[in-house]
């Protein structure tokens, strides 16, 4: 692994690998990001691979005075990829300072150690949610095929609007501009210390959502059963208007305006936070096409309680 | 004026009522058991930040742990209701917690929680606590065979309302012409076992609608009849247990169906008390201990009947009130509550508030998570008196911060009955100027077919 080939011998070659490596670890998060089910879920792995901001206070001392527990909630803030991401860019402004950190006699091994550790833990979660999915919970979410609360398609799709309204829209892009704060906060922005790739990360999350809605399968150019064909299906007996073409076409609106966003989110939002804004009005038109038409359509609730039909 | 007198002079037999109050309590009882169980309490009644009022009712607010009391007050009550113990205190006690109960919050308003709160008011005017009661095996109460025929009717009368208004409500075009809103709940129950099947034909669903407005329209009128009341009350059976598996409306079949028993001759009661005299070992003797004597209302009786009269006005007024109003009914909703209109939309909606610093020009947007729970925000963002509501408790609650000028603004979508979701409030409208009143809400943008 590029981590223990870094702790082993910590020079500018091993980091510029670890740094790509966890690059291509987080492009690949956003992937399956949305996916918050069966052991993922009961493990909460999204809360222990990616809450940001960091406290990159907290986890300094954590990591110094040692003896720590990854496992608890108070320290979700201190791991994943954000601590990576400090760990890695944020210690200091030049590889070769950011190096020092781990060549140093006395803190050096801390430091090696707790990087090792976080690339464990992240490694042992997402391996544990793998295997349950190979080896129990794919077979069960299959055979839940009905309607109701508990079922998969149920939890799928509202785990899916969920993600897309809370992480993609809010956590990517509304906080960071301010929109719930009255000014714009840059160091809520996902990969802050790396900088340039944050629009590379929402960008991939926005496919990987779009992709999912549309049946695309993840390694290349097959498709299967989507929510769009399950649209298609509902809307033959219907005299609704194109819903499918609807989200579709807002997908293709956000990535036009996503384009044109600085590479780097923070830099975005610190001169032209109104770029940002507009990213989440378009995404925002696609929640309500969402929440709102699509899960009308599908008869799927957000909430289950005794009801009279409104 | 003859032909009134004596119609109000007619005495019938006891039983009946007494079979009423017996499942009435008992119904109630399970359904307090069954939603502390469920522990709606804890989530609808104490998470929540805030609640939303019905109007007039402000002062009406949960009572942070106490409200476990009250549902305690309000179970134990229903149960002493079903014995016929003190009956007259339970009564009133079970209508004052219910209704105190019901308006709490205005999120869970459902129809048949108010159907309870009706007939528990009704109840407190009828003697049904006199006989094959505890009070009058005890000897502390009278015990009476007759009645007035009218205490009986006054449920009947109820019950029918209820159902001509639920079926008048569903003679509308939606309902009838496009099968919605069953069209979008229907067919997700194509993995039932037996009946499944057949929601995937397009005519089986207008069937059902065609059959739900004509049952509710029918049914009254073959109950009433003697000739007809078996199959009307084969067809209450099918039907509410039909609707029981079909849609989460909790127990409000049950209460249909066992109020429905009203409609059945005393000799079906008097069995039926008989056969519990025989399981309970009680004494015949014991509860019919004066045979003969006819129940005489109080004096205060001419004060019962004109508070009855006004009662059954106000039933048969209120549905009608939404004439009162402009636009579309589904779509304002103003007028939409009281008055029997269930199972009739399917509406959602997603609502973005804007607080706006006059003084500055800052504005941010509002995390509805961070001050509602899923279900009210679902309520909230599709009926105007929750958003006006919301938007008070936003304006109460950020200018407590350093803003004191503050304009709140609402960009709000809504789908009803399978449309296309549209623009629902006038995105213009600062909602801090509006105030909740009877009158209509001219910011609430017009219906678009």
């Amino acid at each position: 692994m590029a981590a223990n080939t870094f702790t082993e011998i910590p020079n500018q070659e091993n980091l510029i690998n670890l740094k790509q490596s966890w690059l291509n670890a987080y492009l690949a998060w956003q992937m399956v990001a949305m996916f918050d089910i069966g052991m993922a879920e009961e493990i909460t792995l999204r809360n222990f691979m990616n809450v940001y901001p960091l406290d990159a206070e907290g986890m300094t001392t954590t990591l110094l005075v040692g003896g720590y527990d990854l496992t608890s909630v108070n320290k979700q803030d201190e791991q994943g990829f954000p601590a990576l991401d400090y760990l890695l860019h944020g210690l200091a402004n030049s590889e070769a300072e950011i190096i020092t950190f781990y060549t140093d006699e006395f803190n050096g091994p801390k430091y090696k150690i707790f990087l090792t550790d976080l690339v464990e833990r992240m490694r042992s979660l997402t391996y544990m949610v793998l295997i349950d999915w190979k080896e129990r919970y794919r077979e069960e979410f299959i055979e839940r095929d009905g309607s109701g609360a508990t079922e998969s398609v149920n939890s799928m799709v509202n785990a899916y609007i969920y993600y897309f309204e809370k992480f993609l829209r809010s956590g990517k892009v509304g906080i960071p501009a301010g929109i719930f704060s009255n000014s714009p906060l840059t160091d809520r922005v996902e990969a802050r210390y790396r900088g340039n790739v944050s629009k590379e990360l929402l960008t991939t999350a926005l496919h990987a959502t779009q992709n999912f809605f549309n049946g695309l399968h993840f390694d290349g150019g097959a498709s299967g059963m989507s929510l769009q064909g399950w649209i298609d299906h509902l809307e033959e007996t219907r005299d609704t208007n194109d819903l499918d073409s609807l989200i579709n076409n807002q997908f293709a609106l956000i990535h036009a305006q996503v384009v044109n966003l600085n590479d780097d989110l923070g830099v975005q939002v610190t001169i032209d936070y109104r770029g940002m804004l507009e990213t989440y009005d378009l995404m925002q038109e696609n929640i309500i096409f969402m929440k709102v038409d699509m899960l009308q359509l599908f008869d799927i609730k957000v909430d289950y309680v005794d009801a009279d039909g409104d | 004026m003859l032909s009134v007198n004596s119609y109000f002079s007619k005495t019938t037999s006891s039983a009946p009522l007494a079979i009423f109050r017996i499942a009435f309590g008992l119904l109630m009882f399970i359904s307090m058991i069954r939603f502390w169980a469920l522990g709606w309490i804890d989530k609808f009644y104490i998470q929540p930040h805030l609640f939303f009022s019905y109007y007039g009712f402000e002062w009406i607010k949960p009572l942070g742990d106490l409200t476990y009391v009250l549902f305690f007050i309000c179970g134990l009550s229903a149960l002493f209701v079903a014995l016929g113990l003190k009956y007259t205190w339970a009564i009133i006690t079970f209508f004052l917690s219910f209704t105190y109960i019901e308006l709490m919050d205005k999120t869970t308003y459902l129809n048949h929680y108010y159907l309870v709160s009706v007939i528990s008011f009704l109840l407190i005017f009828l003697p049904a606590g006199n006989y094959f009661a505890w009070d009058s095996l005890r000897g502390s109460r009278k015990s009476f065979l007759q009645i007035p025929k009218w205490n009986i009717d006054a449920i009947k009368l109820l019950l029918c309302l209820v159902y001509l208004f639920a079926g008048m409500a569903k003679l509308n075009s939606e309902w009838l012409l496009q099968a919605m809103p069953l069209k979008i709940w229907l067919p997700t129950k194509e993995d039932l076992p037996l009946i499944g099947f057949l929601f995937r034909y397009d005519w089986m669903i207008y069937l059902f609608a065609w059959g739900g407005a004509l049952y509710d329209l029918l049914v009254p009128f073959l109950l009433l009849n003697r000739r007809t009341r078996s199959l009307g009350f084969i067809m209450v059976v099918f039907f509410h247990l039909l609707t029981a598996i079909l849609f989460p409306i909790g127990m409000f079949p049950y209460l249909m169906i066992f109020s429905a028993l009203i409609f059945f001759n005393y000799q079906f009661h008097q069995k039926i008390i008989d056969g519990l005299h025989q399981i309970l070992r009680i004494k015949n003797h014991k509860t019919h201990q004066i045979q003969n004597v006819p129940f005489q209302h109080s004096p205060i009786s001419k004060f019962k009947t004109v508070v009855l009269a006004a009662f059954f006005l106000i039933q048969i007024g209120l549905p009608f009130r939404y004439m009162l109003y402009p636009g579309n009914l589904f779509w304002t909703e103003e007028g939409y509550r009281w008055s029997w209109r269930v199972m009739l939309m399917e509406k959602a909606g997603n609502a973005q508030f804007k607080i706006v610093d006059n003084a500055s020009g800052n504005w941010f947007y509002v995390n509805n998570e961070d001050f509602l729970s899923s279900f009210q925000e679902k309520q909230m963002a599709t009926q105007p008196d929750f958003i006006l509501q919301y938007a008070h408790f936003l304006y109460a609650h950020f200018s407590q911060q350093e803003m004191k000028d503050l304009s709140i603004f609402v960009d709000c979508f809504v789908a009803l009955n399978g449309r296309k979701s549209t623009r629902y409030i006038d995105p213009e409208f600062d909602l801090t100027e509006g105030y909740d009143s009877f009158a209509h809400k001219s910011w609430i943008l017009p219906f678009n077919e």
